[in-house]
């Protein structure tokens, strides 16, 4: 596979598409809720990201944005992954993926930890698309915080 | 402007290519294709000349310049009040008449930090010509590059005069039909773009100047983009300060020059002060020089003049206008080029004069990924909003995908980049 083909492999070009979580709902009474806004200055990329809480576990994430195929399917990819997990976990997987996104693609990343994200490996090699990926995860790990 | 000169021959794709190979970085591959640079309104390349010149400054002239006696110093000083009278010239202005700056940004900040300073009665009576105060008006356009908006904001905010803006039409062009109703008595001040950034299109400077001259207003033309890619002659565009980046044309970073009249310039109060601009200091004052010496304080960027100035006399030899021409004629491959394509929406007036500069929007497919697709095929544009974002809101759009051209740009080189456009939607599955 050349370069351009791991960075936009199948599964992020079908989730760019697909934007699952996308648009944002609104969160279910009882549940504790925090939302941010991100964006990236330097391309204009945004997202506003909605989490939901019961206890210590996600239930729900949802997102609006607008930005590229990067950034949007690393939402996606997020919210399809976020609900269940409890915040020690999400925080786990965002330090693995953020440590991966600082690879500049000399890390094998682990698929149990990260599923389908593990798909950006690819995007570590080119540090101008890093913050792409980042986004979402930077948003959600605020909402939470919000959140709590 | 551009194709009216009849006299000049039209640039031959030889020359062209002989051009080319003045620059070195043009020959190098990315990603395993031949480099091609669609990326000239960002930054130019620069021939080797250019580089050369720096080099032979450091190597035989290096020294502070207007300070000290030795011989290296009076070679310094030479090289540097060359390199003005040189790009001067290339502008149409006297040489004191050309104020050296870091970049048209630091140009524009000078011109409003000038006036700010004369708003708090710097400069006396003779600066009163420069003062702004509520009531008092200052209009740009919704075309402007940042760096001609910004400085304009805050001038206002801080002298409590308003600023207003002439907007552009849906396809991007001017409302030149509303500059009469927006220029009153209350106008100061009106700048505007020579050539947009974005949209590559040339804007008729007659509308803006006539409108200002009737209202004793002050006009500063943004010259970024003009003064690369045409012929710019400062004295019949009749603005009274332009503001242009070496960097842009062929030149070296770190330079850039402020254009304003000679009588306007020796009544502006300072911007930057310290050494080099003043006549006697006493613990309570100082006197200052005339222009262009008064706006430049401190040790000066003088490589940079040097490189400049090779850099406008390089360009001065194969002739402006004949650049321009050859630019046209690549600005005209590409809008054609781009709009016939399936899914790709071109951005601009079609029957617009325009310099080699088109943006455009592959449907569906964001900016950011067309330009890391060209980019794997070694082709450089810019992406993103080209520090123009309330133009971009206007358009409907965030980001758009510009390809600049420069005079190093073949025919070949638009053709790569419409082709690899081509293909981009059915890589990104759309
Ligand atoms: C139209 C226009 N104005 C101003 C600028 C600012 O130039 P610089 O960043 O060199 O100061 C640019 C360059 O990006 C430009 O294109």
């Amino acid at each position: 596979m050349n370069e351009l083909d791991q960075l936009y492999q199948q599964v992020i070009l079908d989730h760019s598409k697909r934007r699952i979580g996308s648009p944002l709902v609104e969160p279910e009474g009882g549940h504790r809720h925090g939302e941010s806004h991100q964006h990236n200055p330097i391309c204009g990329d945004q997202i506003r990201v909605r989490v939901e809480l019961e206890g210590e576990k996600f239930t729900a994430m949802s997102w609006e944005g607008d930005g590229c195929s990067i950034s949007m399917a690393s939402a996606s990819v997020l919210s399809e992954m976020l609900p269940e997990l409890t915040r020690e976990e999400f925080l786990d997987k965002l330090d693995l993926f953020r440590e991966m996104m600082r690879s500049k693609g000399t890390m094998t990343p682990d698929e149990e930890v990260l599923e389908d994200a593990v798909a950006f490996a690819g995007v570590s090699k080119f540090p101008a698309r890093v913050k792409c990926a980042m986004l979402a995860w930077v948003a959600a790990e605020v909402a939470m915080l919000e959140a709590a | 402007m551009t194709g009216q000169t009849g006299t000049a021959e039209a640039l031959t794709a030889n020359e062209v290519a002989r051009i080319k190979a003045d620059f070195e970085i043009l020959e190098h591959q990315v990603n395993g294709a031949d480099i091609v640079y669609l990326d000239s309104g960002a930054t130019s390349q620069k021939p080797r000349c250019v580089y050369e010149a720096e080099q032979h400054y450091y190597e035989n002239a290096n020294a502070a310049v207007h300070r000290g006696a030795h011989t290296l110093a009076v070679e310094a000083t030479d090289l540097f009040e060359q390199g003005r009278e040189t790009v001067a010239k290339f502008i149409g202005a006297k040489t004191n008449e050309l104020v050296w700056t870091s970049n048209a940004t630091e140009a524009l900040n000078l011109i409003s930090y000038s006036m700010s300073n004369a708003s708090l009665g710097r400069g006396g009576e003779a600066a009163a010509r420069f003062r702004l105060g509520p009531g008092d008006e200052i209009l740009t356009t919704e075309l402007e590059h940042h760096a001609n908006l910004i400085p304009w904001q805050e001038l206002a905010f801080r002298t409590g005069a308003t600023l207003r803006y002439v907007p552009i039409a849906e396809d991007g062009s001017l409302r030149y039909d509303l500059i009469v109703s927006l220029v009153t008595e209350r106008t100061k001040l009106v700048a505007f773009t020579h050539v947009s950034n974005v949209l590559g299109t040339i804007t008729d400077t007659r509308r803006f100047v006539d409108a200002a001259r009737k209202v004793g207003a002050l006009t500063v033309l943004d010259g970024c983009q003009s003064v690369p890619h045409l012929p710019v002659d400062v004295k019949s565009l009749d603005v009274d300060f332009m503001a242009f980046s070496g960097h842009k044309m062929l030149g070296p970073t770190g330079i850039g020059g402020l254009y304003g009249r000679e009588e306007l310039l020796n009544a502006m109060p300072p911007f930057l002060t310290g050494g080099s601009m003043i006549t006697v200091v006493d613990m309570e004052h100082a006197e200052y020089l005339p222009a262009p010496q008064r706006f430049e304080a401190g040790t000066q960027r003088i490589s940079q003049v040097h490189g400049l100035a090779t850099a406008a006399s390089y360009l001065d030899e194969i002739g402006m206008d004949r650049i321009a021409d050859w630019e046209e004629h690549l600005g005209e491959l590409l809008y054609q080029g781009l709009s016939a394509l399936e899914g790709v929406r071109v951005f601009g007036p079609a029957d617009a004069k325009r310099i080699g500069t088109v943006p455009f929007e592959v449907i569906g497919v964001h900016p950011h990924d067309v330009g890391q697709f060209l980019d794997s095929r070694g082709i450089a544009v810019r992406v993103g909003h080209h520090c123009a974002q309330p133009l971009h809101r206007a358009l409907g759009v965030t980001a758009t995908t510009r390809a600049s051209t420069y005079l190093y740009n073949t025919e070949e080189d638009i053709k790569a980049l419409i082709e690899a456009v081509a293909s981009v939607r059915e890589y990104f599955g759309v």
